[in-house]
């Protein structure tokens, strides 16, 4: 009995050492705002309590641009920090260059073929070799709706983009604003993206993974930019260059009726002591119940030197996978873990809903990546849609025929 | 002793200077995407740039933003300039006003401009409140009408500076060469147009250089004021630049549109530097 406890004591022991060895991570990221940096400080917490170092490299601003830009040259400079904030295809764009380093080892001891689902797991992956660990699931397809204004307007929510105009002639004839909208090109991407997956996912799939010239000019496409222009006639007269956080206070305020936005907004509305369910309401957007647009943050990692810096950086991959940070990570940002069976007393209930569709459509294949927040396509050919589509809202001369002529064009000039 | 100086000053001129250029030119005949690489395309790079509408809409956007922009600047400068010549009293006062915004970074100016701009918050607003109910100004929202409100703001904060410097040489010219042209007979008009403009010429030329580098490396002004929309309807040069080499991971695209701007500059600064050269040898 003594032998076997002595035995576990040192094994224990070993573990201990094992793990004491000291080493540093550098993460770039810019999660800098309240509610990003309460989360991120949860893995650094996590990082130092393994006995790490943690050295923090946030660059604010320009939605990551300026951190792109600081990452681009210390890579070049060959002096590439352990892990930095990347999702989607950039995450292959790093890989093609060579700068990644290969995780399978932590990922097979975490099991995280049989915890991630399939989609979610494809994308963390560079030639097959997992290179990235997810910390979130952004559900984009979402629409937020003040019940007080449908109240007053006399107006039902709307689950059809047809009936969301019936419902927002409503609205407008009553006084409101029926939809908040920013026009800053990633939002008008974000509601054309929404009205184009109302067709379906595999339309989606066709369009915007698959770039299909056929899809892109067929009557469907034409059919998603005829309602993307209609819209135009529900936003208010100021929308130009708005944020959206600015967008979803209007809908707090009960100036507007509704947001097309991803789980993000949450955030502003809990920030402004709202409760869901009472105050406000998650729907999926229009037409698109079944289905689920995701945007995920990851870490990818880079190749460093030295093996203590080496086993730090597999540390902190497993760490990113375990539950108890994907639970207080996902709290503090409004998203859902990317881990399947989680523990979800404590979100609520948009989240649980978010939770729900991501399962089902994970295995319907009607879960799919958002091409207005650079999860299906690469930065170039993403821009190439940005250009049409927001040009398209603004513009009154442009048809259908003619945006969906130019998005064909731009997409194949960009490949 | 001079030349050791004077040595790191040259060496970090000619790196950050010439150098960057030269590797900007490089870079814009490759094919580089999200890292410099150095595979050669030839012209592939410009050919993809004019093909690109929202280029054409940039370089559209540079001529009338820039053409009006110079424009409004010499005329307001000038005429401020006159009317302050005129041994007003205050003058210190108010020329200190005229000059002020010059002092505000473009970054300030297109956000206090884009409040005032705003249909739902500003200008259009004060006039419906003060009772013009069908009052309509939302050119900051009509993608046809936007580019002047780059003008406006642009206008605003330089031809205070414009004023400055045609004041500064309105005072240099002979008093006694006034007084001679008032006792033959001249009218104070005739006088500033036959005789004191036309001798403000260098001032004229300097002005002129100033205002269009401003005009064409304009890119904060865009990013406070419009950022580029609605739509990509206000883009300017460098903001068609800055979003192709950082966001878009078109380093290469990115370059050959830096190279274009570099040529408008040498367009305007190479006869300008010939003509005072040139002028300095006959002196």
């Amino acid at each position: 009995m003594k032998k076997i406890a002595l035995g576990l004591t040192s094994v224990a022991l070993s573990l201990a050492a094992a793990h004491s060895q000291a080493g540093e991570v550098e993460v770039l990221h810019w999660w800098t705002s309240g509610g990003e940096a309460a989360a991120i400080n949860v893995l650094k917490e996590e990082m130092v309590e393994t006995g790490h170092t943690w050295k923090d490299f946030a660059v604010a601003g320009g939605g990551g641009e300026s951190a792109m830009t600081v990452l681009k040259s210390r890579a070049i400079a060959g002096n590439p920090p352990s892990a930095a904030q990347i999702k989607g295809p950039t995450i292959q764009e790093w890989g093609d260059l060579g700068f990644l380093t290969n995780l399978d080892d932590v990922a097979e001891e975490g099991d995280w073929d049989v915890i991630l689902p399939g989609v979610v797991s494809e994308v963390m992956k560079y030639d097959g070799h997992y290179v990235a660990a997810p910390v979130n699931v952004h559900r984009v397809n979402w629409m937020w709706a003040n019940p007080e204004v449908f109240r007053k307007a006399g107006a039902a929510i709307p689950t059809t983009w047809d009936q969301f105009i019936t419902e927002a002639k409503k609205i407008k004839a009553a006084g409101f604003t029926p939809l908040a909208h920013g026009g800053q090109a990633w939002q008008d991407a974000t509601l054309f993206e929404a009205i184009a997956l109302s067709k379906g996912s595999r339309f989606y799939n066709s369009a915007f993974i698959a770039l299909s010239d056929t899809t892109l000019r067929s009557q469907d496409m034409i059919d998603v930019f005829d309602t993307f222009k209609q819209m135009r006639e529900f936003v208010d007269p100021g929308f130009s260059g708005r944020d959206w956080n600015i967008a979803t206070s209007m809908v707090i305020n009960g100036e507007a009726a509704m947001q097309i936005m991803g789980d993000w907004a949450k955030g502003e509305f809990t920030a402004a002591g709202k409760k869901a369910g009472i105050d406000y309401v998650c729907y999926p957007a229009p037409g698109t119940s079944g289905t689920f647009t995701f945007n995920i943050d990851s870490l990818a990692m880079f190749t460093v030197d030295g093996s203590d810096q080496q086993e730090a950086q597999k540390d902190l991959a497993r760490l990113i996978l375990e539950p108890k940070f994907q639970e207080t990570f996902n709290l503090n940002k409004g998203s859902i873990p990317a881990r399947l069976n989680m523990p979800r007393e404590k979100f609520d209930t948009c989240a649980h809903s978010s939770m729900d569709a991501f399962l089902a459509s994970s295995t319907t294949g009607d879960l799919v990546p958002s091409m207005a927040h650079g999860m299906a396509v690469n930065s170039m050919i993403q821009g190439a849609i940005f250009d049409v589509v927001t040009n398209f809202f603004n513009d009154d001369s442009m048809t259908s025929q003619e945006a969906v002529d130019k998005l064909a064009r731009a997409i194949k000039a960009s490949m | 002793m001079p030349k050791i100086v004077m040595a790191p000053t040259v060496v970090v001129t000619l790196v950050c200077i010439y150098g960057y250029m030269i590797w900007t030119a490089i870079l814009s005949f490759t094919n580089s995407r999200m890292l410099p690489t150095y595979k050669f395309v030839g012209i592939d790079q410009y050919e993809r740039l004019f093909n690109n509408d929202r280029w054409i809409v940039a370089l559209t956007n540079l001529g009338v933003f820039g053409g009006l922009f110079i424009l409004i600047c010499l005329f307001l400068g000038v005429m401020l300039a006159i009317f302050l010549d005129q041994k007003i009293r205050a003058e210190g006062a108010i020329r200190t006003i005229y000059l002020y915004p010059m002092a505000i970074s473009f970054i300030v100016t297109g956000t206090a401009w884009k409040w005032l701009l705003n249909p739902t918050n500003g200008f259009e607003k004060l006039m419906i409140d003060l009772g013009f109910e069908n009052f309509k100004f939302d050119w900051l929202i009509n993608p046809d009408m936007v580019v002047y409100c780059l003008v406006i703001a642009a206008v605003w904060q330089a031809s205070g500076f414009v004023m400055a410097l045609f004041l500064a040489g309105l005072r240099g010219v002979d008093g006694d060469l006034i007084k001679a042209a008032h006792l033959d007979g001249a009218s104070t008009f005739t006088t500033y147009r036959r005789i004191i403009l036309p001798s403000l010429k260098p001032v004229f030329f300097s002005a002129l250089v100033i205002l269009s580098h401003i005009a064409i490396k304009s890119f904060d002004l865009v990013a406070a004021l419009t950022n580029g929309g609605p739509g990509y309807s206000s883009d300017l040069p460098a903001n068609f630049m800055y979003a192709h080499t950082f966001t878009r991971s078109q380093i290469g695209l990115g370059s050959a549109s830096a190279m274009v701007m570099l040529g408008c500059v040498l367009a305007i600064l190479v006869p300008y530097l010939y003509s005072e050269l040139r002028g300095k040898r006959h002196e």
